[in-house]
């Protein structure tokens, strides 16, 4: 029989049980919607995370005080008072690390900021004016502190947008003082409404001169981050080298194992983004596809029912010349259209709902999130669908054709 | 030429429990081209299990079973269909039509298992409809015509295809005297104006003397074969 007319048969036997068809893909409907959701959200969520960290620039090495955890159990508070004044005394020599365009120690904690009787808990922190040129933020209104600023411990903040919305409204908080830890600070600057980047959420955080935040703020005397920026990208690899032997040498350590610090790249990072986020993916979308095992079971089942049911129409079919082949790829191509119609209507269903997820994403958590149709996994997940039509459908219409003629048209 | 030539057809089932039941026992006889023949007996007298070996839907336990000169064994189950697609026309006693599809799908089914060029699907179609005078049913649903139609599309069905030999099994069963006898009118203007060779079980006398022979069956063996002396015209009974 011609394909078309097999396709015709195959969608008139399934249109006569509408609800049944309906009820019946719907397994397939539920794991296709599942999987595309998760690959939907999943690409999101990876594009978000290394939108993030690629937000921090290539050029740019983190030195983290503390030894590299190596496992869950293993902490980063070891040694983490290990970064030192001296440190970027000696990786400022050229000498040591020569691709070094700048460098910036960081301090950072939650401290309360007032303003008369309002108050708000910023992140605080302590930089140098190179803030600005690493995270590529410039403030909307005032300037950033000078060099002059950092060095002489100047009270002299500027903070997110939110912190000046929650301080003083729509105001103008130029050049006030805001207090915190008791101490008045000179609102110099204020920053862009930018939101989350670079896993800081530039709307809610206040910039002080690094020196200031050590001595009046946190009281330390250690960095809780040093950042450097070397002159081009192909010096990151060198410069990261050039760093550990530099600290090293500063911290008198001989074996690499007994570091009490480590080194964060954007590379690296995207590169961990990426194996852990697929590596979740993959899980969530096998768990996924158990629901199309159940939904291939499901499939099967209604077959053989249908098969029982159409006992007579199946002789007479082959009572007026169908052959074991026709009657097969009937009721093959019924399954099939069952799973692959199954399959679409998942894929569309998935791609809407991780849409409407990624606006509520993006409005909740005020986060720039992606919608991100996954065009290969649609693919697979029509054709996975059509496969398991194919391998649940074969048994049922394989019963079918082997039907003899007159036994199928006596069967009451 | 003999177009049916049966030596000594038997048909044994096994049952449940081991117990066998004998069908048919060892019938012989011969059917010519153009013949309209009715095989008559009562209920359970293996009339049917006759007409489904004839037919090639069932295969005789014992004895030979020639069509047009070949045994089932000659074909291989694919030409066997084709065997049934183009030479043979069935008709049922519970018509056996796709209830949710037209008069035009019903009639037209043979064709999509034939080799037939589809620009023909349709003029054959209508011409077969046409033949058992349901032009003004052609777009009907099946399940909405009444039993005596039913028939009728179930004729047409089976000599879309124009076959050699059409298998009536109780095609007047389930109607009513006045459908039973407009099918019957049908089935025998097929033999006569169209030369169409005709098989008719039947248990009815009346039914069975519109056939030219009937061969009566009873137990499983024939009875009588007989020439009908007076057939029986539907014309008649309408008047």
């Amino acid at each position: 029989m011609h394909i078309k007319y097999s396709m015709k048969t195959a969608l008139n036997g399934l249109a006569t049980h509408k609800s049944r068809s309906v009820l019946t893909i719907l397994g397939i409907v539920i794991g296709i919607t599942s999987i595309i959701l998760v690959m939907s959200l999943g690409q999101g969520a990876q594009d978000l995370i290394l939108g993030q960290v690629q937000g921090i620039g290539s050029k740019v090495i983190a030195i983290v005080p503390g030894r590299q955890p190596k496992g869950p159990t293993d902490f980063i508070s070891t040694f983490a008072d290990s970064l030192k004044s001296k440190d970027i005394d000696a990786l400022n020599k050229k000498a040591n690390v020569p691709h070094l365009n700048g460098i910036m120690p960081v301090v950072f904690g939650a401290e309360t900021a007032a303003f008369g009787s309002e108050t708000y808990r910023p992140t605080i922190f302590g930089v140098t004016g190179l803030f600005s040129e690493i995270y590529n933020i410039y403030p909307e209104k005032g300037r950033i502190f000078s060099d002059d600023e950092v060095k002489s411990y100047a009270d002299v903040v500027i903070i997110g947008s939110k912190v000046k919305e929650e301080l003083v409204g729509n105001d103008d908080i130029l050049n006030q003082k805001i207090k915190i830890k008791g101490r008045n600070f000179r609102v110099i600057g204020i920053l862009p409404k930018k939101g989350q980047s670079s896993f800081i959420n530039f709307d809610e955080v206040a910039f002080i001169p690094y020196t200031t935040g050590q001595q009046y703020v946190f009281g330390i005397k250690h960095f809780n981050r040093i950042v450097v920026e070397t002159d081009t990208e192909s010096a990151v690899a060198q410069t990261v080298e050039d760093v550990k032997v530099t600290l090293r040498n500063s911290h008198n350590i001989d074996n690499p194992d007994k570091d009490d610090f480590f080194i964060e790249t954007q590379a690296e990072a995207v590169q961990m983004v990426s194996t852990i986020t697929n590596v979740l993916t993959l899980f969530l979308a096998a768990v996924a596809a158990i629901s199309l095992l159940v939904g291939g079971i499901g499939i099967m089942n209604i077959m053989l029912v249908s098969v029982t049911e159409r006992t007579r129409e199946i002789g007479l079919r082959k009572a007026l010349g169908a052959t074991e082949k026709d009657i097969l790829v009937q009721f093959l191509l019924e399954s099939v259209i069952l799973t692959a119609v199954g399959g679409a209507i998942g894929i569309a269903l998935g791609a809407s709902l991780s849409f409407l997820i990624s606006i509520v994403l993006s409005n909740v958590l005020a986060v720039n999130w992606a919608f991100t149709f996954p065009v290969g996994a649609a693919a697979l997940g029509l054709g996975v669908a059509a496969f398991v039509g194919l391998v649940f459908g074969i048994y049922p219409a394989r019963q079918a054709s082997k039907k003899s003629p007159i036994e199928a048209l006596r069967y009451e | 030429m003999a177009l049916i030539e049966a030596e000594g057809l038997e048909k044994t089932y096994d049952e449940d429990g081991g117990a066998v039941t004998q069908a048919v026992r060892g019938v012989t006889f011969k059917i010519n081209k153009g013949e309209f023949v009715a095989i008559m007996g009562p209920s359970g007298s293996g009339k049917s299990t006759l007409l489904h070996i004839l037919g090639f839907l069932d295969r005789q336990s014992g004895g030979t079973y020639r069509f047009d000169g070949k045994t089932i064994d000659d074909y291989s189950p694919v030409e066997l269909a084709r065997v049934r697609n183009r030479q043979m026309g069935f008709v049922f006693q519970t018509f056996n039509l796709l209830s949710r599809a037209s008069v035009l799908e019903n009639v037209k089914l043979p064709l999509l298992y034939s080799d037939i060029e589809e620009s023909l699907w349709n003029e054959k179609t209508m011409k077969a409809i046409e033949a058992v005078g349901l032009s003004h049913r052609v777009n009907h649903e099946s399940a909405k015509l009444s039993g005596g139609e039913k028939q009728r599309v179930a004729i047409a069905r089976a000599l879309v295809l124009d076959p050699q030999i059409i298998f009536a099994d109780e095609p007047t069963g389930n109607l009513d005297s006045k459908s039973g006898l407009a099918v019957m009118e049908t089935i025998q203007h097929l033999n006569e104006k169209h030369g169409h060779t005709i098989i008719l079980i039947t248990h009815e006398t009346y039914t069975a003397e519109h056939a030219e022979r009937i061969i009566h069956i009873l137990d499983g063996k024939i009875d009588k074969d007989e020439k009908v002396g007076h057939r029986r015209r539907s014309d008649e009974f309408s008047k």
